[in-house]
């Protein structure tokens, strides 16, 4: 058997919070639409891994409850997400996120 | 009492109102014949109704007044005027003033102006002015006085503004009005002043409450009469509210005759005769009434010797004239003023009816430098001309002469300052003969330079010689003012008594020498000996100049660079800002989702770091 | 009842001249003439109307007429009207301008009457609520009625620069709305603090005994809604846009009955739910009045677009009002309401010559008028009456008001009576040249032929004159209504001056 080794909590949530600093810039950095999109994945991402490590670190389940939300809400939202892509790409001809700026004032 | 026409006094103003109101509402639509029978002939009735109500109140021998109330005008806060007119020694003497050469002013204008398009516009205007000013001398108190008071100032404003077409008559108009105003407004701040201290505004009651409450030389009675002087001074064109009255002869002549020489601007004169209880308890007041008549009477005689308009000249005689009144008053010949009143009123407006036939015949022509001979052509003008200035110039016998020499010895009796009166009055009366008599021997005598047509009919005739007639013998008359006011001091001085008189002879002679045809031409006037001072005084002593630059000019300045109105640039600043800030924060809108995204993390950070105590 | 039903019968006749513009065009303001006969008539009815005594403060008042129903009950608010001598007195007002609105505009309205003629009453009925409503949460549901139909009337149907001047005219009045809004609020709140009461009315909240420092607060917030409204200097710049904008029956209220509710509310309102409060801002609101005066009438001198001479000229008479409700005493407050009434009738007259010369030559340049006496002699003449009266000369309407106040304030505060008497000097300067520049001078040699008025208008106007000429000469029923009235208003607030009242 395996000696079953512990990670201490700081260092999952160190991670989880490195993974969301790349997913942040990503999103900010990024002006492919599609490279957008991922960022949020990963920010996404980031977050269950946070409530996983949390969740284990208390020993219940709720980390991991909050976990299947989470990819549910990203499944829903990829969808949703790359659908309006798919209809950007028609009208903008681009994926360039500045390129849609009507909405300015 | 007994006294039963009295009680009908409420006529006298209603006549001439009710013949206003006839031509007002119908609007040029009579026919001219009955417009003249109107306009005159409801002075004229108002003048028999004085005549009646004059017999039957002296006739029994009064000396009391007696008060006839119509009804109550306001009754509010303690202030409680009423519409009731007051008929005493003086008011009966303004009345028959007013009324009795009004009518002879109303009859001659009825040819005057029979010209004009706006024929019934004139008598509307002219019978408001006579209902006013009747009010203004019945009033027993000083609110329904200040309602008269006004009302002749807009009916003065309305007439010289007859001839509206022209905008120098506007102008004219405008400025006579303003300059009254003014004066106006020093009258109302006194009225306010007695009335706040007195609880009351009826005449009688304030006088007999001034005299309970205050002393001699006290500060509010002072202050009180200086602003009555000031509204004084407005409507009767004495120094330094002045400059309005020779501009306003660009009215008909009529209309100079009856508001300008005769009632209106005589007001202020009745104002402080009808106050002199108020006067004698502030002699401070009083001394400065005798010194603005001293200074106005010398000022626009000087200047009146340098006119060539015949109008002017007689406007600048009445402001003159009207100098001697406040002299008189001033020195406490209280009946003296009102006598010298009567008489100014028929000859002055004798003078100014002449001044008027003339201009007739000459097809409007108003300056004297263009007249000349006209003696033989014109016999009325020249009587009417050489009665009136030998009246105005005090010539012995004239009724000026008894009027003029009692206010001047009056004068000399007054205390410290009477030798300088006296001497100023009597440089006056000089002035006065000299300049007359120039416009008498310019105008009538030496070549014709134009030549008049036909002298005009009787009904400009008429009333002509019955002015003539009176200004040679009103000065025998008595105004029963003389029951009414204090008595003047006599003059003792036998010396004076023979001076006085001669003083104006020198003058008429002096003139003779000067302006007579033989050795007078009209040479440079502005360039020559004494051409400075000559300017200086055609120039009115430069008052005019004075007040243009002072007020007139400065008012138009500040109006015109406020025109759009500065307060509102802190409410267009206050748009303004909101407009820059709302363009300012929009460019947070900038449609790129990666700056929104870039601001929300912003937002995170910070509001992270608050929860945290860091910020 | 009849109050109530004046109400309604303006709004259902405005709703009504709105709808019959469909079948024609001339319908609409016969409709509205045919209104405003039958609210002259609830309005005749009003005057009869019997007397109640409430206990107000520590005496009584007299009310004609008092309706009283529960509207919602958990915070107070009732609909509850009051009738006394000075709401009587301004109804009636209105409705008279009222017709002198619908008169003015006959001919000159033409496109979408029916949304004219239904804004124009319902500006009637707001006012008419205005100067009834008792409770403060209706007073300022009517405040907001009165402006919105207003403002419409200028937007639609005014002149060049419509758009600014509305939409000026309407935050200003709106923005110090709000202040008061907040005021009557915190007063409530106030109330309910020390009472324990939710109560939105006038007889309840004039008892309120509020400690100092935030009554003053209150009271300004009151204040600047009324002072904005009167208009007081310096808040007055809305005036000279809307007034010159509007089409003529919009000027028409809004300078004759519109600028009367800002006093009317001072009255009322302000000083006796606020008297020390009152006390202490009289010397700054006197001087604003005084500035009022001379700064309009200074200003109405600059101007060369008649509506906006009488428009500035509206600003200077309406100091007199201003100064005379803070120099509170019986002469001033009485001289303040016949100067409320007589500038009424005198500046209406105004704005209607104003609006047919502007319908007549297309222009409001007095630059561009001149001699106009000849062609217009009828025109002429009211004209020169009402700016005769307008000077404040004695006999007319407006002299009664101004003395008054005069009187009134000498005794209080002597430096500000000079200013308003310079104020009358200077007010001789703009209205003569006003009447130099258009009546009077040469005819431009160019011109075109005018018209002069028709009987309608001259028919109107005389009536006016008549009015203004009888508050004039015999403005003793007024104040006799007036009297009672603003005698119990004094007794609020508690000063040591005694209320004089009509002397035997």
């Amino acid at each position: 058997m395996m000696e079953a080794v512990v990670v201490p909590m700081e260092h999952g949530l160190l991670l989880a919070g490195f993974l969301f600093v790349i997913g942040l810039l990503g999103v900010m950095a990024r002006r492919n639409v599609i490279f957008i999109l991922m960022s949020l994945e990963i920010m996404l991402n980031a977050c269950g891994l946070a409530f996983i490590v949390a969740g284990s670190a208390h020993g219940e389940a709720d980390g991991q409850v909050m976990f299947m939300i989470i990819l549910t809400i990203a499944a829903a939202e990829v969808v949703v997400g790359l659908g309006l892509v798919l209809q950007a790409r028609r009208r903008f001809r681009t994926l360039d996120i500045d390129q849609a700026s009507q909405l300015g004032g | 009492m007994g006294l039963t026409w009295v009680q009908l006094i409420w006529l006298v103003p209603l006549l001439p109102f009710l013949s206003f109101l006839t031509l007002f509402l119908t609007q040029g639509r009579l026919p001219r014949p009955l417009v003249g029978v109107l306009g005159a002939g409801s002075v004229g009735l108002a003048a028999l109704v004085v005549g009646v109500i004059a017999t039957e109140y002296l006739g029994a021998g009064n000396t009391a007044p007696v008060s006839v109330q119509m009804f109550q005008w306001m009754n509010v806060g303690g202030l409680n005027p009423s519409f009731g007119f007051i008929i005493d020694g003086l008011s009966i003497t303004m009345l028959c003033v007013i009324t009795g050469v009004g009518f002879l002013i109303h009859v001659y204008s009825t040819l005057f102006v029979l010209e004009e398009k706006d024929y019934s516009r004139f008598f509307t205007y002219m019978n408001l002015f006579v209902s006013a000013m009747i009010i203004l001398v019945l009033a027993d108190n000083l609110l329904l006085l200040y309602l008269g008071w006004e009302g002749v100032g807009v009916c003065s404003y309305l007439l010289i503004g007859y001839w509206y077409e022209d905008a120098s008559n506007g102008r004219a108009a405008r400025k006579a009005f303003i300059v009254t105003r003014i004066g106006d407004g020093f009258m109302a701040l006194g009225m306010l002043l007695l009335f706040t201290h007195l609880g009351t505004l009826e005449i009688s009651a304030v006088t007999t409450a001034a005299a309970a409450t205050f002393q001699t030389g006290d500060t509010i009675p002072t202050i009180a009469a200086l602003l009555l002087l000031g509204g004084a001074c407005g409507k009767s064109a004495q120094l330094p509210l002045q400059t309005w009255l020779p501009d306003a002869m660009a009215g008909p002549t009529p209309v100079s005759a009856l508001i300008h020489a005769a009632t209106m601007v005589t007001a202020g004169v009745y104002l402080i005769a009808r106050m002199h209880d108020l006067f004698l308890l502030a002699p401070v007041a009083q001394l400065a009434v005798a010194f603005v008549g001293l200074l106005t009477l010398l000022v626009a005689a000087g200047t009146a010797l340098t006119q060539n308009d015949i109008k002017r000249i007689l406007a600048y005689s009445t402001i003159s004239q009207i100098g001697y009144m406040f002299l008189a008053l001033g020195v406490g010949a209280w009946s003296a003023a009102i006598f010298h009143l009567m008489t100014h009123a028929f000859f002055k407006a004798l003078l100014f009816l002449g001044a008027g036939y003339v201009v007739y015949s000459l097809h409007h022509e108003h300056d004297i430098r263009q007249m000349g001979g006209l003696a033989r052509r014109l016999p009325i003008g020249f009587a009417s001309f050489l009665i009136g200035s030998a009246a105005l110039a005090a010539l012995p016998m004239t009724s000026g002469f008894f009027s003029k020499d009692e206010i001047l010895l009056a004068a000399y009796e007054h205390g410290e300052w009477g030798g300088l009166l006296w001497a100023g009055g009597a440089l006056g009366a000089f002035l006065t003969a000299l300049y007359s008599f120039r416009l008498v021997f310019i105008v009538f005598l030496g070549p014709t330079r134009t030549e008049p047509s036909a002298p005009a009919g009787w009904l400009m005739g008429g009333p002509l010689l019955v002015l003539c007639v009176l200004s040679l013998v009103g000065g025998f008359i008595d105004p029963p003012a003389a029951l009414v006011l204090p008595a003047s001091p006599p003059g003792h001085d036998a010396v004076m008594q023979w001076v006085t008189p001669a003083i104006p002879i020198v003058g008429v002679v002096l003139a003779w020498f000067l302006f007579s045809s033989r050795s007078f031409s009209f040479g440079d006037f502005a360039t020559g000996p004494g051409g400075a001072l000559r300017r200086f005084l055609y120039s009115h002593w430069a008052m005019d100049w004075l007040y243009d630059r002072t007020i007139v000019r400065p008012y138009y300045w500040l109006a015109r660079i406020n025109r759009s109105d500065a307060v509102d640039y802190v409410y267009a600043a206050t748009a303004g800002i909101t407009r820059v800030g709302s363009s300012a924060l929009a460019l947070t809108q900038s449609g790129q989702l990666r700056w929104y995204a870039g601001t929300m993390v912003g937002g995170l950070v910070i509001f992270v770091a608050i929860l945290l105590g860091i910020l | 009842m009849e109050l109530i039903l004046l109400m309604a019968v303006l709004m259902l006749g405005g709703g009504a001249a709105w709808l019959t513009e469909a079948w024609d065009e001339a319908l609409p303001r016969r409709v509205a003439m045919g209104t405003l006969a039958v609210a002259a008539v609830l309005t005749y009815m009003l005057w009869q109307g019997s007397d109640q005594s409430i206990a107000l403060g520590t005496g009584t008042s007299d009310w004609r007429l008092l309706i009283s129903h529960e509207w919602i009950p958990r915070f107070g608010i009732s609909f509850l009207f009051g009738l006394d001598g000075i709401s009587l007195i301004m109804v009636s007002l209105t409705i008279i301008l009222g017709v002198v609105a619908v008169v003015s505009s006959w001919h000159e309205i033409e496109k979408a009457t029916g949304f004219f003629h239904f804004n124009l009453l319902w500006t009637l009925a707001g006012v008419v609520g205005v100067f009834t409503a008792l409770d403060l949460f209706l007073f300022f549901f009517f405040w907001e009625v009165m402006l919105i139909p207003m403002y419409l009337l200028i937007a639609i149907w005014g002149h060049e620069a419509r758009s600014y001047a509305s939409m000026k005219f309407f935050l200003f009045t709106q923005i110090s709305g709000l202040l008061m809004l907040v005021s009557i609020v915190a007063l409530v709140f106030v109330n309910h603090e020390v009472t324990g009461v939710w109560t939105f009315s006038y007889f309840d909240l004039v008892e309120t005994v509020l400690p100092p420092d935030i009554a003053y607060w209150l009271m300004l917030g009151f204040f600047i809604a009324f002072v904005v409204k009167l208009p007081g200097f310096p808040f007055h710049t809305w005036l000279p846009d809307a007034h010159t904008q509007a089409p003529t029956a919009a000027s028409v209220l809004l300078a004759g009955i519109l600028l009367k509710t800002g006093g009317y509310g001072l009255i009322r309102f302000t000083l006796p739910l606020f008297p020390e409060a009152s006390q202490q801002i009289a010397p700054l609101a006197m001087a604003l009045g005084a500035a009022g005066i001379l700064y309009g009438a200074v200003l109405a001198f600059a101007q060369v677009d008649f509506k906006r001479l009488v428009a500035y000229s509206s600003v200077s008479h309406m100091g007199f009002v201003l100064i005379g409700v803070y120099a509170w005493n019986e002469l001033a407050l009485q001289g303040a309401m016949m100067q409320m009434i007589a500038h009424g009738f005198s500046t209406a007259a105004l704005f209607m010559i104003a609006g047919a010369l502007q319908h007549r030559l297309h222009t409001r340049d007095m630059m561009a008028m001149g001699g106009l006496w000849r062609d217009m002699p009828r025109m002429g003449a009211i004209a020169m009456f009402f700016i005769i009266a307008s000077l404040g000369v004695p006999g007319l309407g407006n002299f009664v008001g101004e003395f008054l106040v005069l009187a009134g304030v000498f005794r209080v505060e002597i430096t500000i009576a000079v200013i308003a008497t310079i104020g009358l000097v200077a007010g001789a300067a703009y209205a003569l040249i006003a009447m130099q520049r258009v009546f009077q001078g040469p005819r431009p040699d160019n011109a075109a032929a005018v018209a002069d008025f028709g009987v309608l208008e001259v028919g109107v106007l005389f009536l006016m004159m008549v009015a203004l000429t009888g508050i004039g000469i015999y403005p003793q029923p007024l104040l006799d209504v007036l009297e009672p009235v603003l005698a119990s208003i004094y007794q609020l607030s508690n000063t040591d001056v005694a209320w004089i009242g009509r002397l035997p």
